[in-house]
């Protein structure tokens, strides 16, 4: 396979160890890992009559960046929500770490070191970028009612995190405007806020959905930067898109849905290549791949999206 | 018409005893509803705990005024839990309907025949509430104000009153400008995002709940002290609803909202009354008599008000830039 053989030597190291774990991982829907740290069986949730979400097995490499993609109304909200305790699924059991997370309150799975952002961006309007910001930092005495009224108590802690989210909005782009109110950001603005405070959590694994739509192609390229190194830094990613050049650029790994189910999984290369995969996306009479290079999806897929 | 005495009289009620109560009701529900979002209709719920808990204690059981504030509080929390728990965990609306509920559910409560022991029924408890307080005042006992028509007995729950209400203005300041602060207004702003970052929204709820209704029951230890009477009927809804009133006027989540939309509220509301009456004992306005003095002052209030949030929706404090968010 194409993207395997490549020289990993030339590769950033977090991406070549990806490489490697998954060199040998099968090409089949819920595929085990050689070292997964989220691990899925069973889940399910219906609405209605409709079964928005039918997983049978999935397992998330750690380490690496795994793209979910799949049209619209596939699912991958839903599972998302699922998976992070923000919705409840009517069956289901899942590992985070190997521990049992199934029916855990959301902001426990977050402490764990399970972060999600928002297909529809969550920015806290009234807020500043900054105390946006400072909200997502972890362990905070000052958030103690007893505390909070004992500045010396927090005062050191908040002049690190303040830095430390200085330093995240710097990579975004986002240090000039530390003093605005976050509800006058851009829509693409606030999908970088988001992400970056996401990562003021400190998470293990992030989980984006759609963390491009609405961000200019220019910005594009550099976030994709930003998601290489949030791998290369060891936390997993985990993301939905529907841009497939993207998805190809920065993908270790594609799960692809369907009507609720994995149908799907693999290498980027391998997986666009699929004819399950193209006919899920463009109806079976289309015969072409869903790479960059060949006839792309990119045109297609973005009108329904965010 | 005395212009002297209108104005004096004014200016007693906009800083006086009743004004007091609805600024501590309106401090503790800057922090429930202004910082932390939290419909709550029934904030007079919890000036009626803090009433009653003196009322009980020093009356009914005839024990310290003392130990009746600890009583007081120990009572909001209460209250505080019981509506929570059941309800925070649901939507913003629920809390809302709820707490309106409750707040009747209790009154009604405290009336009842079957209870006329404890509470008094639709009487109430009358008698020497504040004595303990009363008898700590250091004002000479001849003592009279220049200008204004306070008591001597009135002047010290004046007095004490002001500065308990901005030492509790300062608690709320120090809270709101903390990391504690940072996470209540995140989860007015959108609760989910909160939780997404590990924050356990229902605890802090539950405290924003519990510390502005313990506030507001000092509204109630306040009013029974001053007043030596705790009456079921005068916490009816609508006392919920001036103190939203008088918040949105100051400008919610504005540390100095509700002082300012207090005393601007008691003050427009005392100088239309006043304004009134004078112009109608002079012979001014012949179609009307005294009697509708009460109820007209707060239809003008009433327009006042709608003028305020047409043309400063914001309160007097807010910031307009960030009203302009909302509608994004
Ligand atoms: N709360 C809900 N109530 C009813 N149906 C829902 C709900 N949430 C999702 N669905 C349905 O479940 C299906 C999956 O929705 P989901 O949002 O997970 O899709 P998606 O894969 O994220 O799509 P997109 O790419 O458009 O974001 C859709 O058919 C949707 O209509
Ligand atoms: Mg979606």
């Amino acid at each position: 396979m194409p993207a395997n053989t490549e020289n990993t030597t030339k590769m950033a190291p977090g991406r070549a160890a990806a490489v490697e774990a998954l060199r040998d991982v099968a090409r089949v829907p819920g595929s085990p890992k050689p070292d997964p740290i989220l691990v899925a069986d069973q889940v399910s949730r219906q609405f209605g009559g409709l079964k928005a979400v039918d997983v049978t097995h999935v397992e998330i490499q750690r380490g690496a960046i795994t793209a979910l993609i799949g049209p619209n109304g596939a699912g991958k909200t839903t599972l998302f929500n699922l998976l992070t305790g923000f919705d409840n699924p009517d069956t289901g059991e899942w590992t985070f770490n190997k521990t049992p997370v199934a029916g855990k309150a959301p902001y426990r799975l977050a402490r764990m070191g399970m972060v999600r952002t928002f297909q529809l961006t969550k920015a806290l309007s009234r807020m500043t970028v900054m105390d946006n910001m400072l909200l997502g930092a972890s362990g905070q005495s000052g958030e103690r009612v007893f505390k909070a009224l004992l500045p010396f108590t927090w005062k050191a802690q908040e002049r690190a995190n303040t830095e430390r989210a200085m330093e995240l909005l710097g990579r975004f782009n986002l240090d000039a405007k530390i003093d605005d109110f976050a509800g006058s950001l851009s829509g693409g603005q606030r999908k970088l806020l988001e992400m970056a405070r996401a990562l003021m959590v400190g998470p293990e694994i992030v989980m984006l959905d759609e963390p491009m739509a609405g961000v200019n192609p220019a910005l594009t390229q550099s976030l994709l930067g930003h998601i290489k190194n949030i791998r290369e830094e060891g936390t997993t990613v985990l993301f939905v898109e529907h841009d497939m050049d993207m998805v190809h650029d920065i993908s270790d790994w594609v799960i692809v849905m369907a009507q609720g189910q994995i149908i799907a999984e693999g290498p980027p290369d391998a997986v666009m290549k699929d004819p399950q995969v193209i006919e899920a996306y463009l109806g079976s009479r289309h015969g072409s791949a869903l790479t960059a290079d060949g006839a792309s999806l990119t045109a297609d897929s973005q009108g329904g999206t965010t | 018409m005395d212009i002297g005495q209108v104005f004096t009289l004014t200016i007693t009620q906009a800083f006086g005893v009743t004004a007091l109560i609805y600024l501590f009701a309106a401090i503790g529900l800057n922090i429930q509803f202004g910082y932390t979002g939290l419909l709550n209709f029934g904030q007079v719920a919890f000036v009626a705990a803090g009433a009653y808990a003196v009322g009980v204690i020093v009356l009914t059981f005839d024990l310290s005024l003392w130990l009746s504030i600890v009583v007081a509080l120990i009572t909001s929390t209460l209250l505080a839990l019981l509506l929570g728990i059941p309800t925070l965990r649901l939507r913003a609306d629920y809390l809302a309907i709820v707490t309106i509920a409750a707040s009747e559910l209790l009154r009604l409560l405290v009336r009842s025949i079957a209870f006329k022991d404890v509470f008094g029924g639709a009487q109430g408890l009358n008698g020497k509430l504040g004595q303990e307080f009363h008898d700590l005042n250091p004002l000479p006992v001849d003592f009279t104000l220049p200008l204004l028509s306070w008591s001597r007995q009135d002047l010290w729950v004046v007095i004490v009153g002001w500065c308990l209400a901005l030492l509790f203005t300062l608690f709320v300041w120090g809270l709101v400008r903390s990391p504690w602060g940072r996470v209540v207004k995140g989860i007015r702003e959108d609760e989910d995002a909160v939780v997404s970052l590990g924050k356990n929204v229902f605890v802090y709820k539950l405290q924003a709940l519990i510390i502005g209704g313990g506030i507001a029951a000092f509204g109630g230890i306040l009013w029974a002290v001053a007043k030596q009477s705790v009456q079921p009927d005068t916490f009816q809804p609508d006392f919920t609803f001036f103190v939203f009133t008088i918040l949105l006027l100051g400008g919610a989540a504005r540390v100095f909202g509700p002082i300012v939309g207090t005393v601007i509220f008691w003050f427009l509301l005392a100088g239309f009354g006043e304004v009134l009456s004078s112009l109608i004992n002079n012979g001014y306005i012949a179609f009307l008599t005294p009697t509708d003095v009460g109820s007209i002052r707060f239809m003008l209030m009433g327009l006042g008000l709608m003028l305020l949030m047409i043309f400063r929706p914001q309160g007097i404090f807010g910031d307009r830039r960030e009203l302009a968010l909302d509608a994004r």
